[in-house]
């Protein structure tokens, strides 16, 4: 169980003086429920971009499975299984899910090059589109266009798009974004009955979310790993207390803040 | 709900409609029953299949070309010089004009896969302006600003000549405009083609399901020269004549006006832009000869501003009027 899946060696990416990631090794174990968590701004999505290869980390290692990855193009390392979902929905808006999830398993399947039969017209690739449409609860939108869909449905597509290429690495931003209640169960349920052997890196401000789905938990602030743990060892840390305190009380007293530092 | 079910729910964009196929017969009737307009149709046919060209670059791949004219010219060019020099075989020619325009397009592609829409507009500009002074400039071969005289291309099929009437051109045209569009629909409901309209909507999207868009892009600019090659070579065929006008910067605005008229990013726009670009030059034209350019620019200014949709349901100009 505790072989290593995803692992970054002292990552760092600067924005010219700004060091956005700094020294970040983080392994993520095969099946792992691990999630990132930190105030804003500590850097959680510059890692994401940058195990995704949307970033180029200005130095350090990311290695998938022991093969090193860190200047593989991103459809690349797709293809090798490490898959995101983004925490705005990146979706195709003139096509219907049912569309958008035939091309994401036909891509997996190498049938997205194909250019003489229609799309669709692979009763295989159909019948698993079909599966995925009912475990996202997709099935009565399945014929909408996706711009014109509820956005609780938009984001269960987001995370099904994901999911449709069975991935090995499952890298989750912020899945319950501005997600209304009402449709936030249904979330929480897709997510939390994702496949076993999927190590998956949730990345939530929510920390009920955080709390139930997460069996690991890594802190990052200010671009560096403050700590990890257990959920029960990270909610024992006055560590992290201090800087979850001390970020919110930033928030409230932002002017007094904003003096101190200058 | 069955799997069946969705299936047929998939394939159906990809099902020919019946007004399709009624305007197919439309078209295809018009040679016959206005044989004194075959050279008018065959000028739509090339340009309907020149702007479908343009349709799968720019509609469907989403890159902004102002240079299409670059696989056009080198289309006439490579069909003329081979019927002058190497055989007067048209559908031979038609095919070494293709592979031109295809060879050109795989050349040139890598310049356009990276950038923005500035970079590909002026690197998709400035292609055909270095091909336009290199025609220019080797008038040996090409014939320069005279343009390529002497091409004699033999009869179609060894059976039909290419008549003053041009009715062997039209149909010639249309045929190819008519397969080509059969093989395009066929692309682009495919995976492949579907992927070029979600690489319009979401390029960071369809690179995170493991797609790659540069090879995509490259792709689809290849296919679309290819069949601007093909245009060009029809058009140097049925005239007879290839010239620097081919590679105009004109050339590339014209038949971007007429896709846009159409509406771009299905494949319908191009011959009905085709149409109504070819039918307006001559209606306006017809009556004031010097400034029709003035009545198809203000058309496109009031196309763009009020949208293609409300501009042709009458219904909708009152309706929404107030409302909003």
């Amino acid at each position: 169980m505790t072989d290593v899946v995803l692992q970054t060696r002292s990552l760092v990416k600067r924005f010219g003086g700004i060091t956005a990631t700094q020294d970040v090794t983080l392994a993520i174990t095969r099946g792992a429920r691990h999630a990132l968590i930190g105030p804003n701004g500590a850097g959680k999505t510059t890692l994401i971009n940058q195990l995704t290869g949307v970033l180029d980390p200005t130095s350090g290692r990311i290695e998938l499975e022991g093969r090193d990855i860190t200047d593989l193009a991103p459809h690349k390392r797709v293809a090798l299984g490490l898959v995101r979902t983004f925490q705005i929905n990146q979706l195709f808006s003139t096509l219907t899910p049912a569309q958008s999830l035939t091309l994401a398993v036909s891509n997996r399947r190498e049938a997205a090059g194909r250019w003489w039969l229609p799309l669709g017209s692979d009763a295989g690739i159909v019948a698993e589109v079909e599966q995925l449409l009912v475990q996202f609860r997709l099935q009565d939108h399945a014929d909408r266009v996706t711009r014109e869909l509820p956005y609780g449905k938009r984001r269960l597509l987001e995370i099904a798009l994901a999911v449709a290429l069975k991935p090995r690495v499952l890298l989750l931003d912020e899945p319950a974004a501005g997600v209304p209640a009402a449709e936030r169960q249904d979330i929480l349920d897709t997510v939390a009955a994702l496949p076993a052997d999927v190590s998956v890196v949730l990345i939530e401000h929510d920390m009920d979310l955080v709390f139930t789905f997460a069996t690991r938990i890594t802190v990052l602030v200010n671009g560096a790993m403050l700590t990890e743990g257990t959920p029960a060892e990270i909610a024992a840390s006055d560590e992290v207390r201090a800087v979850y305190l001390g970020s919110s009380l930033a928030g409230t007293r932002h002017a007094s803040t904003e003096a101190e530092h200058g | 709900m069955s799997g069946g079910d969705l299936q047929a729910r998939l394939l159906a964009p990809s099902r020919w409609r019946k007004w399709e196929i009624a305007l197919w017969a439309a078209i295809w009737v018009t040679p016959f029953a206005v044989p004194q307009h075959a050279a008018l149709i065959n000028e739509i046919a090339i340009l309907a299949l020149f702007a479908v060209s343009l349709d799968i670059v720019l509609g469907y791949a989403g890159i902004v070309s102002l240079g299409h004219a670059a696989f056009f010219g080198s289309g006439a060019y490579a069909a003329a010089l081979f019927a002058k020099h190497v055989m007067p075989d048209p559908l031979v020619g038609l095919v070494v004009g293709t592979v031109v325009g295809a060879l050109l397009g795989v050349t040139t592609s890598p310049m356009i896969v990276r950038g923005t829409d500035l970079t590909r507009l002026m690197v998709t500009m400035g292609v055909a302006l270095v091909l336009l002074e290199l025609a220019n400039k080797f008038d040996n071969v090409t014939g320069g600003a005279d343009g390529l005289q002497g091409v004699v291309i033999g009869p179609l099929l060894g059976m039909f000549e290419f008549d003053l009437g041009a009715r062997t051109a039209s149909f010639y045209s249309l045929t190819v405009l008519f397969l080509v569009f059969l093989v395009l629909r066929r692309v682009v409901h495919s995976p492949f083609g579907v992927s070029l309209q979600a690489l319009r909507d979401n390029r960071l999207r369809l690179s995170s399901l493991g797609m790659s868009i540069q090879g995509r892009l490259a792709v689809a600019y290849t296919l679309g020269a290819a069949v601007a090659g093909a245009a060009g070579a029809l058009l140097a065929q049925t005239t007879g004549f290839a010239s620097l006008d081919g590679l105009d910067f004109h050339r590339s605005a014209d038949v971007m006006l007429a896709l846009v008229i159409g509406g771009a990013g299905w494949l319908w726009g191009g011959l009905a832009g085709a149409i109504a670009f070819k039918v307006m030059h001559d209606v306006i034209s017809a009556f004031t000869p010097q400034y029709w350019t003035f009545w198809i620019g203000l058309f496109l200014v009031i196309l763009m501003l009020v949208g293609r949709e409300k501009l042709f349901s009458p219904r909708t100009w009152f309706k929404n009027g107030g409302a909003k």
